[in-house]
């Protein structure tokens, strides 16, 4: 397969790579691209409406810029940035898939963006609907009974499962103190857990990358509220043991909790609840095609068994006994973790993702992604070799151990020299178990030209290290907007705003 | 099938390469027990048209054509299309976390001069990229707070916003944090003389009925108890007011959907935090930083990373990760957009039609105002009847009329708030049907 890849953005006519001014430095006093509309109201002045002591002093400066400015400078800003519509992201962990443009027409409709949301129930039945249908599909396709697509974001999920984990110890009057986690787990995990005013308990993988049954019982006791569990987990292996897993857990009356970054990888296989997990989150902005937007917003709904179905947070979408939607709040719920109803326009997103792909457009997804995965983790075995090279999922991790060995080069250096070839690095250093790590994602979107020139690309890179030295890599990135950036620097002269420059 | 791009020639090719017999069989490690036998309990797929049709139904079965007059953190603002256009451009909208800076300037440099304004709007040094929206953003700044002084006690008065309240208490049964709610008296906090030690103080202002709070009395409490004091600002009033930075705020924070995000049901919105540099150790979520790249060409990276979950994980200063960093890209564009005088005027206008309205709904009969207090975008009134059956009356007549007071927090009655959007004969028109459903 040779012909050219769908997802390199190598063609981008960037015209040199010169800075752009940032909106102070074009700023002119006197300037604006606002205009008000005509409102026919008195014309009260700030002294009149504000009593002196609350006024501002001195006028408040922002940028003042035309709106013919104002595009031209953002516009340009986007010509410095690289995105999924311009290229591949193998990003490990993140299912960078493509964001069908079926979405963004969805998140657009004014029925939905015109909504405010102190809006009586009776006026919002079309949204009730979305966000009713929504959470049933997401528990039939997660297999839990419930659950609330408050939590903004997959950490904020995790705190919520979290919660729920409490408030379920509570009502059985028992005092849990500790989270087990495996130590591939990703850094919102015991962060969370941290949050949740648990301590975590960190257990070792086997040497399979998997957690060891024998480890996890003598890590189990009556302290312990629940394991956090990603499946298949960040290493892209699927957790085999994870009835025996459950079966560990229940018996010691703990929960488990599925960290659902993952999901992309068993759409329609196998589903959480079917595996003993009594809490899943979701990530939306992985799973369900929900555009990053740069670092946000995602979605992060949390799913529970029956049994801790009285404890979520509310209120929760519901239908009526007669053909309508209505809000309701669970008996014992934790309350809110969101000022309104969460993400709506992201939910709105990953619904209309959702039904256009329906019962066997997911299962393809799941099918394609873990094909793609394997497809380039046997394609790279000599450049890039699999830490764990067996069968994978939707993702596997490469180890840099070797390269470096030989040529000096770290991932770090094969991540920025990939930048060159015109696709987004992968993910570096992570999980922290394996040693130079670079995860790779594929995801099902990316067609077997772009897995075929991302596989050359790797080759070239790795070639060229072993042929040369070091060198290429370490001086990477050179054809991009910027070279390598001073982090150091960045940190001990901390200048987060203009204000703050020197 | 839709975004899955392989033929089935393909499919087959890859799967000799692979050495697997079929698709199925690359899921052979999960137990045969735990498959799904008949697949996924959804309808099957559509094509995109079906979507439409089917979403557009129910967007057109919400009351998205009411006239607003109800505020409460998400307000009906103008949204200029140069900034709809700009903020939906795809590089911002698909592009991933700015962990790659040589590929990233776009978003780095877009959130750099949002902290940049954001900070001037707050009055304080530091603004971090975004939180998830304004109450979650309150959380956070307590969970600084109370890691700075090591005090656990804080004090919220109850002019703070009741579903960020909700969030507090939530997040508290993790935290062990106690939370002190402290009651209004004529629409402003009653701070009392209380002096023992606490982690934090937090005060909205304006409030959530509307109200002018006295911040300096804040303050001096927080001084008084050695607590840091948090103040939730209405970010668009800083053209106007006095901001919390003046005041002497340890930490700012607020809600942004104000800033060119669509009300759209109550999200994504846009948590604004600001904090000394003095605290900056414990500043959650990222920061963007000015710096060099290696040939001495400005560039912006992420910063202060030993902050973040992804390296210092249990002792993280918060577990944010994803956070909502197109919204505020989004924010950053109306910023550019409104300029100097845009904010300015688009406070004033929106506390025009404010004061116009509230004079006219004082006046009609049986209607009280809750306080005396002076207001800049809403205000908040005691009505003959139930809020919430004025509200559903209102609908009827093609208005939104406002947010319902909770009984147990305010007494019952309606927050009711105008914005730069509003005019005359709009709020002409809502002040005569009010009149006639109160009836």
């Amino acid at each position: 397969m040779h012909s050219p890849s769908g997802g390199q953005a190598k063609s981008i006519p960037l015209m040199g790579n010169d800075e752009e001014s940032t909106i102070f430095e074009l700023s002119v006093v006197g300037r604006s691209a606002a205009s008000f509309r005509k409102t026919e109201l008195p014309e009260w002045t700030v002294d009149e409406i504000v009593p002196a002591e609350h006024r501002r002093s001195e006028p408040l400066q922002l940028a003042d810029v035309s709106e013919r400015d104002l595009v031209g400078h953002f516009t340009r800003l986007t010509h410095r940035q690289y995105s999924v519509d311009l290229g591949a992201y193998p990003l490990g962990s993140c299912t960078m898939k493509y964001n069908p443009k079926l979405c963004d027409d969805v998140a657009g409709m004014k029925g939905f963006t015109h909504t405010h949301p102190a809006t009586p129930q009776s006026g919002t039945q079309g949204w009730l609907e979305l966000l009713t249908r929504l959470s049933e599909d997401l528990c039939a396709i997660t297999g839990m009974a419930g659950v609330t697509l408050q939590p903004p974001a997959g950490a904020a999920g995790e705190l919520t499962g979290l919660l729920l984990m409490r408030a379920y110890h509570r009502a059985k009057g028992r005092q849990r103190k500790t989270i087990i986690i495996p130590d591939s787990a990703h850094g919102t995990n015991p962060a969370s857990v941290t949050l949740a005013g648990y301590d975590t308990v960190t257990i070792p993988s086997d040497d399979r990358g998997c957690v060891d049954l024998a480890t996890l019982r003598a890590a189990m006791n009556e302290d312990v509220a629940g394991i956090m569990l990603t499946n298949p987990n960040t290493l892209g292996l699927f957790e085999e043991d994870i009835v025996e897993i459950a079966a560990i857990a229940h018996e010691a009356g703990a929960l488990l909790y599925y960290d659902g970054a993952n999901l992309n990888a068993i759409l329609g296989v196998v589903r959480p609840g079917d595996m003993g997990f009594d809490i899943v989150h979701m990530n939306l902005h992985k799973t369900f095609a929900v555009p990053h937007g740069g670092g946000g917003p995602g979605a992060g709904p949390v799913g529970v068994s029956e049994r801790l179905l009285a404890y979520l947070p509310g209120p929760l979408p519901k239908r009526t006994d007669d053909g309508n939607y209505e809000w309701q709040i669970p008996a014992e719920s934790i309350g809110r973790v969101h000022s309104w109803h969460g993400n709506a326009l992201a939910l709105a997103r990953a619904y209309s993702y959702l039904v256009v792909n329906g019962s066997d457009g997911l299962r393809r997804v799941s099918d394609a992604a873990v094909l793609n995965a394997n497809w380039l983790r046997v394609r790279l075995h000599d450049t890039l070799p699999a830490k764990y090279d067996r069968p994978n999922m939707h993702e596997f991790v490469a180890t840099a151990s070797a390269i470096k060995r030989e040529t000096g080069a770290k991932a770090l250096d094969i991540a920025k020299r990939l930048l060159e070839e015109g696709f987004h690095s992968p993910t570096m250093y992570f999980p922290l178990i394996v040693d130079e790590a670079l995860m790779l994602e594929p995801t099902e979107t990316e067609s077997p030209q772009t897995l075929e020139a991302l596989a050359q690309a790797f080759e070239r890179i790795v070639d060229e290290l072993k042929l040369s030295g070091p060198q290429s890599g370490q001086d990477a990135p050179r054809t991009t907007p910027v070279r390598r950036v001073d982090e150091a620097r960045a940190a001990r002269t901390l200048i987060p705003t203009f204000d703050a420059r020197p | 099938m839709h975004y899955v791009p392989h033929t089935d020639a393909e499919i087959a090719s890859m799967l000799k390469f692979i050495g697997v017999e079929s698709l199925d069989a690359l899921f052979d490690m999960v137990p045969s027990a735990l498959r799904l036998a008949g697949g996924l309990d959804i309808a099957p797929g559509v094509s995109e048209f079906d979507v439409l049709d089917d979403f557009e139904r129910m967007a057109a079965n919400n009351r998205s054509d009411l006239i607003c007059f109800a505020g409460a953190g998400a307000y009906d603002h103008e949204l200029p299309s140069a900034v709809k256009r700009l903020a939906n451009r795809t590089e911002f909208v698909t592009s991933y976390t700015p962990y790659q800076p040589e590929v990233a300037q776009g978003v780095l440099q877009a959130l750099f001069e949002y902290q940049s304004l954001v900070s001037r709007l707050s009055g304080l040094e530091v603004s971090n990229a975004s939180l998830y929206d304004g109450g979650t953003a309150c959380v956070e700044a307590i969970n600084l707070s109370v890691a700075a002084t090591g005090n656990s006690r804080v004090i919220v008065s109850k002019g703070v916003h009741p579903n960020w309240r909700h969030v507090m208490r939530t997040m508290a049964d993790g935290t062990g944090h106690e939370i002190i709610e402290v009651d209004l008296h004529d629409g402003v906090t009653s701070w009392g003389s209380d002096s023992e030690p606490a982690g934090a103080v937090v005060v909205q202002y304006p409030n959530f009925l509307g109200n002018l709070e006295d911040v300096a009395a804040a303050r001096t409490l927080a001084d008084a108890t050695g607590a840091r004091l948090v103040v939730a600002f209405d970010h668009l009033a800083a053209g106007i007011l006095k901001s919390p930075g003046e005041w002497g705020a340890d930490v700012v924070v607020g809600e942004g959907q104000c800033f060119g995000t669509p009300m759209a049901l109550g999200g994504p919105y846009l948590g604004l935090f600001s904090c000394k540099l003095s605290d900056v150790r414990r500043l959650p979520g990222r920061v963007v930083g000015e710096t060099v790249d290696l040939e001495g060409k400005r560039a912006y990276v992420t910063t202060l990373r030993t902050r973040e979950q992804d390296i210092r994980r249990e002792k993280a200063s918060s577990n944010i990760c994803t956070n909502q960093t197109l919204i505020a890209v989004t924010a950053a564009i109306q910023l550019g957009w409104l300029g100097s005088n845009g904010i300015r005027e688009m406070a004033l206008r929106s506390a025009r039609a404010t004061r116009y309205t509230r004079e006219l709904v004082a006046g009609i009969d049986g209607v009280e105002l809750h306080s005396s207090a002076p207001v800049l975008r809403e205000f908040a009134v005691r009505l003959p009847i139930a809020a919430e059956v004025a509200i559903d009356r209102m609908i009827d007549e093609g208005f939104l009329a406002g947010v319902a007071l909770d009984e147990n927090d305010y007494g019952d009655g309606l927050l009711i708030a105008a914005t730069e959007k509003r005019t005359k004969s709009e709020i002409d028109a809502y002040v005569t049907a009010l009149g006639k459903v109160l009836q």
